[in-house]
């Protein structure tokens, strides 16, 4: 059963990686017993599947998923969300409302206007249909605070870490809420924009370095040593009287 | 990937929050303009090109003198003719077909800096009057817009002449015979544009994309070498008020200088 | 009536008139990423020719009643800026302009996986800045790179290249001058893994002979493209190998 790389180099779509005993993984396809790469990425060969962690990819709707959208559009019974896919999601007013829509009574652009941002589950898509989305969950809703920061889809496993390690480090030494979008968006929320800034330079850090090893205690040393510099600087204008 | 290039409400918001302090999400000054790269000559069938890169915006430009009639009114003067394209690769905003209200005036813009501010000598470009002339045609390209086209546009539009030149050339019983050798087009000003934006009442250089998503109002001042204004035009549904003119104006003036230097090697 | 001499394509040494041998191609430069709107780009520079490649999408389709319920809808946009060619070209797009569009789209389609998108649209753009010839083939090689540099699933990236008949001889990759010169020109697009032709055109004659000798050099052509091609993809993905590298040396 041959394979032609090592494991973790870098293919490009294309690239033969294996022949006739091995199954396709993601960012694969086989033809006439080889497989090939459908991407640029990382391949990697595990146990008797071979696949590629792909280094550029846009996010495909998954039902289940908690993404952050844009509203772009107020229907008639809804709104059109961006959702950064290549698909448009749809939010129907029933869903936000909990309630059957009545047109005469409720105003759409006054519950979500153009514009604003929204955390949502994905709870139907399929081939023939666009994604719908719903609000009804407590932690869903309009976002009205807070920074975003986009990340690549594919890293978004790293911010979050084996068993949410890296997110739980995130919230622990920036004092900030982490939202996480399995659609490449984070939305940071703090007490400080400092605060906020801390957290979206730790997570451009985790998304150009995701597949080093023992980068969340890096990421924390980081962050650590920001902070501890910042109450220098402020100590030392304290000390010396003058005001920032 | 995007379906919109419109800013979150919450980002817009934050924008226009820290131009009321007086400050930018970037951490640019308000007259600040964003970092600038100028490259020439990148188009050798070009008889001049420059590609100017401001910030993230990217526009290049391309120059051609052709022989071609004069206009009627004005038989021994060669002819400027400028024309913009948004080529659709520049953002998920432009679609491709013939020119829309906003390249049209991109262009005029343009052209109306050069033109009023006699940069270049249309005479000396009569090689039969009323019947042969030379015609400058100044092409942008625009390949990627974040922001700002005008001042982008009209600086890589200077740089790109300032790179032009043109074939030598007799004049044989009315035909043009070519002569080897060229001669760089000759420049007697240098006109450069500066573009304001008006956001909560302040007044900001180079406004990039999303400051430019939430502005009332835009005003373009085109000033020449001798700090003279030769081209203005207001854009957008809102309005300055006559302070705020004679503001802009001044630092107009100061950025034109600044930016000028970029281009003009003396 | 006075005659004027014509310069030789090719001398009797076989060089031609850039200084390169029949089955040279010319230097060529490419770089991946270059755009920052785009979902994907690509520039390349092939001898004079210097060509951009930008892609959007899968996205939704506009207008609506054009998308397709099984596959993404593949729209591709060839166009040459005014100042690209000697004689100043009009912005508008001209035939020849809307035929390349069609046989490029045509190049590229097989190398796709539009199966994956339904309801969508890919929308590509080759944008000619300069043209010394060959801008066809250029562009379908810069073309591919956007689509993979967009993370759009390829079964393989496409090459082209052209090759033709010059006073006589078989030569690879002709400029604008040997095209309108010589006897004639022959665009091919090639995808390596499946052994696919997906571009191929002529204008000229050819014997049957020299016809097959022309594909098998443009063939050759194309598969040394591809190498390049791969090569600019893995260098734009660089820092990501350095870490792999580190890694190794770490376990």
């Amino acid at each position: 059963m041959p394979v032609f790389y090592e494991r973790r180099q870098l293919v490009t779509p294309g690239d033969l990686l294996a022949e006739n005993d091995y199954m396709t993984g993601e960012n694969t396809y086989r033809e006439n017993g080889k497989i090939y790469a459908t991407r640029v990425g990382l391949v990697d060969y595990e146990e008797r599947r071979v696949s590629v962690v792909a280094l550029k990819a846009f996010y495909l709707p998954m039902v289940g998923d908690t993404i952050i959208g844009k509203v772009i559009e107020v229907g008639m019974s809804g709104w059109t969300i961006d959702i950064r896919a290549p698909y448009l999601a749809m939010l129907r007013a029933s869903d936000a409302l909990e309630r059957p829509f009545r047109p005469q009574k409720d105003d759409l652009p006054s519950i979500f206007d153009v514009g604003d941002l929204v955390i949502a589950k994905i709870v139907a898509y399929d081939r023939t249909r666009d994604p719908l989305l719903t609000i009804l969950e407590p932690s869903l809703g309009k976002i009205t605070r807070g920074q975003m920061v986009e990340v690549t889809p594919t890293k978004i496993p790293r911010v979050i870490g084996k068993k949410g390690s890296m997110i739980t480090m995130l919230k622990q030494e920036t004092g900030c809420q982490i939202t996480i979008g399995q659609n490449g968006l984070v939305l940071v929320s703090g007490k400080t924009p400092e605060d906020e800034r801390l957290a979206l330079m730790a997570i451009r850090k985790i998304e150009q370095e995701a597949h080093k090893s023992g980068l969340t205690d890096r990421v924390a040393e980081m962050i650590r040593r920001e902070k501890g510099e910042k109450e220098v600087v402020e100590n030392v204008t304290k000390e010396t009287g003058k005001t920032d | 990937m995007t379906a919109s290039i419109m800013a979150a409400r919450i980002k817009q918001k934050r924008i226009a929050q820290l131009i009321a302090h007086g400050k930018r999400l970037d951490e640019r000054g308000p007259n600040d303009h964003r970092q600038i790269q100028i490259e020439t000559g990148l188009i050798e069938r070009a008889e001049g090109s420059a590609r100017v890169r401001l910030g993230k915006t990217e526009v290049l430009v391309g120059i051609k003198i052709e022989v071609g009639e004069p206009f009627l009114d004005v038989p021994n003067e060669g002819v400027l003719t400028v024309n913009a394209e948004l080529v659709p690769l520049a953002s998920p905003t432009f679609e491709a077909g013939p020119p829309d209200e906003n390249s049209i005036e991109l262009a005029r813009i343009v052209d109306r800096g050069i033109r009023e501010s006699k940069a270049i000598d249309l005479g000396s470009l009569c090689v039969e009057p009323g019947k042969k002339v030379f015609v400058v045609f100044v092409d942008i390209y625009v390949l990627n817009h974040d922001g700002n086209l005008i001042d982008a546009s009209a600086l890589a539009s200077l740089a790109a002449l300032l790179n032009t030149k043109m074939f030598n050339y007799d004049v044989k019983e009315g035909e043009i015979k070519i002569k080897p050798g060229y001669t760089p087009l000759p420049l007697r000003n240098h006109p450069i544009a500066v573009t304001f934006a008006k956001i909560n009442d302040k007044l900001i250089a180079d406004p990039w994309l999303e400051e430019e998503q939430i502005m009332d109002a835009r005003l373009t001042m085109t000033v020449d070498k001798d700090g003279k204004i030769c081209a203005l035009q207001k854009g957008g549904y809102g309005y300055f008020t006559t302070q705020q003119v004679f503001e802009a104006t001044k630092i107009a003036v100061e950025k034109a200088e600044e930016l000028r230097k970029l281009v003009v090697k003396e | 009536m006075s005659q004027k001499k014509q310069e030789k394509l090719i001398d009797e040494n076989g060089v031609r008139l850039d200084g390169r041998k029949v089955n040279e191609l010319r230097p060529l430069k490419i770089e991946v990423g270059v755009l920052g709107n785009a979902d994907g780009s690509a520039y390349i520079e092939m001898g004079k020719n210097k060509i951009l490649a930008a892609v959007y999408g899968p996205r939704e389709v506009h207008p609506k009643h054009l998308a397709l319920p099984d596959r993404a809808l593949l729209r591709c946009r060839y166009h040459m800026a005014p100042f690209s060619v000697q004689e100043r070209k009009s912005p508008a797009p001209s035939r020849r302009e809307m035929e390349l569009s069609k046989v490029i789209r045509e190049a590229l389609e097989p190398s796709v996986f539009i199966e994956y998108y339904p309801r969508t649209s890919i929308d590509l753009f080759i944008e000619v800045l300069q043209a010394d010839g060959g801008t066809r083939c250029a562009g379908i090689t810069v073309a591919s790179l956007a689509l993979a540099d967009a993370g759009i699933p390829m079964r393989d990236l496409v090459a082209a290249c052209a090759a033709g008949k010059v006073e006589g001889q078989i030569v690879l990759d002709l400029t604008d001058v040997e095209d309108k010169g010589g006897e004639a020109d022959m665009p091919l697009a090639f995808m390596p893994n499946a052994n696919a032709i997906t571009l191929l055109q002529m204008d000229g004659m050819l014997t049957e002979e020299e016809f097959e000798q022309t594909i098998s050099l443009a063939v050759e052509g194309c598969k040394q493209v591809y190498q390049l091609q791969k090569e600019a993809l893995k260098a734009k993905y660089m820092a990501a190998k350095d870490v792999v590298k580190e890694e190794a040396t770490e376990e």
